[in-house]
């Protein structure tokens, strides 16, 4: 009895002196800034920085090699308190948000084949490029959906994917997911967007979709400053955002939304209270 | 005697009764003939004629551009109506010169074979090339390039294709019953190139007649006719030289890895005429059949005919159409409609009406094993399609998915009818981007 508690007490004692020893031999030694700059990101680990998840972040941060203020999820906040923690100025830049350039949904824009394949936008592009007529449109099929970390991103019921104002962080992890370039990242004040993706020209789209942007240049008449008619699509100019609202009722093909008066069809988002300020909940 | 063949693979029905007794009819010239520049695997042709200028049968109308490329010709004599994007079998609208027939089908001047003996082998390649000879088995991947292997690679056999294992198709069967000595003519070429020691003659065992026919025109030569076990994917290049020669090409590597080249039956006789009568490939011949066309036939069609007047040639379609295929029902592409024309690859056109290409739900795998059975790359199926549908590609690519060659056994036998090859090429595509990005 006595033999076996002295001997395992003699083992336990050894193997903790072993790892004492080993815990000063091989200790790593970590910035504590790095550890505080740890706790104040959002934690996401969501990418949007270009490091592979926050710890990541944080020390490339802490060893002076990462801009301060690339946490989108974390927004102004998480960017004051880095700045803080490292005794430098550093204000975030404007907040972003990212939009899907599309109300083309599968009642208001023809299908060229009927697609039975994966559910998968990308593995839908692959064939004949993708089965929506419109070679710019949303094909519905939730890719974004499923890669957006923060569950920002609904598919109506006609397949149409709507991003939420509040809950996106402007990660754009959609973006890169998405194979038909349908997202756009804007400034989170602008609520007026031309919905609209395709660069054929007015007559075919037409054709195809009953929302389209068809470039007839009226919304450019009524407020030449806040559009521009590019490759047959017109484009707000963010700059002149609070102007471009004048035009949204006069758009023949009804392709120009004012989220501050609500999401595009079938979406269950709400429209949100204060346009310009909701968003980052900071 | 057990037939040589292949591990994997499956047998679908290959209701080749339809067209196999019908002779090869010659296809009427449409109103406009539409000849895409892109029709081959490799660069596509840059269009070298305008709008207005007056074209004969084999002229030069989109120039090679590359060397993994070929020219594009003529396909009868008459005016450039056309240069522009037009539908495409790939499913979009691409480059095309669009020809408004003269009704003369007048040959282009000065078209004359020399004696393939008293050219040199460089200028042999040189014609098979400005012919614009492509494996017309569907893959259609430029002649010249394979005919011109690498000096490390010696090769040592020849192989020619004449399996035709996908159901339906029946242009090489008829073709080498009734071109026998052509085939035979273009081999010889064929072999005199590469300086092969062996050249064999695969067929499955499904087409009797076109075995007799062949052993015939080939006594006396050194070419061995095979008779092959009827089973799919038989013709498929690396399963082909498996039956043959029992030889396995090794993971990522190519046929002339085990010192062999495969060449299509259609490829040989278009390699004979290039040489002997110095004609361009402006002509194939396409099975048109499956169940929703009125009267199936085996056509020899110029290139850039559009695939409604090979309908209207054979008595039109039966109702409704739910499916169009170029090419076979296991590895042809599926069409938006008939705009689309023909080109190079097309071995056939298939039609189906509503119900006659049933597709069930999906349902969730039940572990069968049935695809892993069929595959005859030997690689799992299941597992990489399930590693491609949570993005995993690396995983994916530790399975061997870049061995897959997209035959269809998989989806084709899977119970649960599970899209795998469109997940597996997903996964390929994506291994490919990776491996490009360095
Ligand atoms: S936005 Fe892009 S990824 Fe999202 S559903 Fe539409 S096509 Fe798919
Ligand atoms: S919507 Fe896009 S940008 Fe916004 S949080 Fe989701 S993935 Fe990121
Ligand atoms: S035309 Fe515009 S709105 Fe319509 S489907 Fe195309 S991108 Fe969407
Ligand atoms: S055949 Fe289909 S159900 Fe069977 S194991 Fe393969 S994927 Fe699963």
């Amino acid at each position: 009895m006595l033999a076996s508690i002295l001997s395992l007490g003699g083992i336990g004692l050894l193997a903790a002196l072993a790892l004492g020893l080993a815990a000063r031999k091989f200790a790593v030694e970590v910035d504590p800034r790095e550890l505080a700059i740890l706790e104040v990101l959002s934690g996401a680990n969501c990418g949007a920085c270009g490091y592979p998840g926050c710890g990541a972040y944080a020390k490339a941060v802490a060893g002076g090699t990462a801009d301060p203020t690339l946490c989108t999820p974390g927004g102004a906040g998480t960017v004051a308190q880095i700045a803080h923690i490292l005794g430098v100025e550093a204000t975030a830049a404007e907040p972003q948000v990212a939009v899907v350039r599309c109300q083309g949904d599968n009642d208001r824009a023809k299908l060229k084949y009927h697609y039975l394949g994966i559910y998968d936008c990308t593995a839908a592009q692959r064939i004949a490029d993708g089965p929506k007529s419109c070679p710019g449109g949303c094909l519905g099929l939730g890719t974004c959906a499923r890669v957006c970390p923060f569950g920002a991103i609904e598919m109506t019921a006609a397949g149409l994917a709507v991003i939420s104002r509040e809950k996106c962080t402007g990660c754009r992890k959609c973006i890169a997911a998405c194979p038909r370039q349908v997202i756009a990242m804007a400034p989170l004040r602008a609520t007026v967007h031309v919905l609209c993706n395709s660069q054929d020209k007015g007559a075919l789209v037409r054709k195809y979709c009953q929302v389209g942007c068809i470039a007839c240049q009226i919304c450019h008449k009524t407020v030449p400053a806040a559009y521009v008619i590019e490759n047959s699509l017109a484009r707000v100019v963010y700059e002149h955002q609070e102007e471009a609202a004048a035009a949204v009722a006069k758009c023949p093909t009804r392709c120009i939304r004012d989220f501050a008066e609500g999401y595009p069809e079938g979406s269950r988002f709400s429209a949100p209270t204060c346009p310009t300020t909701a968003g980052r909940a900071a | 005697m057990r037939l040589k063949s292949f591990p994997g693979g499956l047998h679908p029905p290959d209701n080749k009764q339809f067209t196999a007794h019908k002779a090869i009819v010659d296809c009427p010239l449409p109103a406009e003939l539409v000849i895409p520049l892109s029709q081959h695997i490799g660069a596509p042709a840059d269009a070298c004629v305008k709008v207005g200028d007056l074209v004969a049968k084999g002229e030069v109308v989109g120039q090679a551009r590359g060397f993994v490329s070929v020219p594009v010709h003529a396909s009868t004599s008459g005016a450039v109506v056309a240069v522009e994007p037009r539908p495409h079998p790939a499913g979009k609208p691409l480059p095309a010169v669009v020809i408004k027939p003269d009704g003369e089908d007048r040959w282009i001047d000065g078209l004359a074979g020399i004696p393939a003996e008293e050219q040199d082998d460089e200028s042999l390649r040189d014609r098979i090339r400005a012919a614009g000879i492509v494996g017309l088995g569907g893959a259609t991947f430029p002649t010249h390039v394979k005919l011109t292997p690498p000096g490390d690679k010696p090769i040592d056999t020849l192989i020619l294709n004449g399996v035709e294992c996908e159901p339906y198709l029946t242009a090489d069967h008829r073709l080498m019953l009734e071109n026998p000595e052509r085939i035979v003519d273009g081999i010889t070429i064929l072999q005199r190139l590469l300086g092969v020691r062996r050249t064999l003659l695969g067929i499955e065992a499904n087409k009797p007649d076109a075995i007799a026919v062949m052993t015939k025109a080939c006594a006396g030569t050194s070419i061995e006719v095979v008779a092959l076990a009827v089973k799919y994917p038989q013709g498929a290049e690396k399963q082909l030289i498996l039956a043959l020669i029992g030889k396995e090409v090794p993971s990522g590597g190519l046929p002339m890895d085990v010192g062999v080249v495969v060449q299509n039956v259609g490829t040989a006789a278009a390699v004979a005429d290039a040489v002997r009568h110095g004609r361009p490939l402006v002509e194939r011949i396409a099975t048109v059949s499956g169940p929703a066309i009125a009267n199936p036939q085996n056509l020899r069609v110029r290139i850039g005919t559009p695939l409604s007047h090979l309908v209207a040639v054979c008595g039109g379609a039966k109702g409704e159409l739910a499916k169009i295929i170029m090419g076979g029902p296991m590895m042809g592409s599926a069409q938006l409609g008939l705009e689309a024309p023909v080109t190079r690859g097309t071995s056939g056109l298939l039609l189906f009406g509503p119900g006659q290409f049933p597709r069930a739900p999906e349902g969730p795998c039940i572990r069968c094993g049935r695809c892993v059975r069929a595959c005859p790359a030997h690689i799992l199926p299941t597992a990489i399609a399930a590693c491609a549908r949570l993005d995993r590609f690396d995983e994916a690519e530790g399975f061997d998915a870049m061995d897959c060659i997209e035959c269809g056994c998989c989806t084709y036998t899977c119970p649960a009818a599970i899209p795998l090859v469109q997940a597996i090429r997903q996964a390929k595509a994506a291994i490919l981007a990776k491996r490009r990005k360095g």
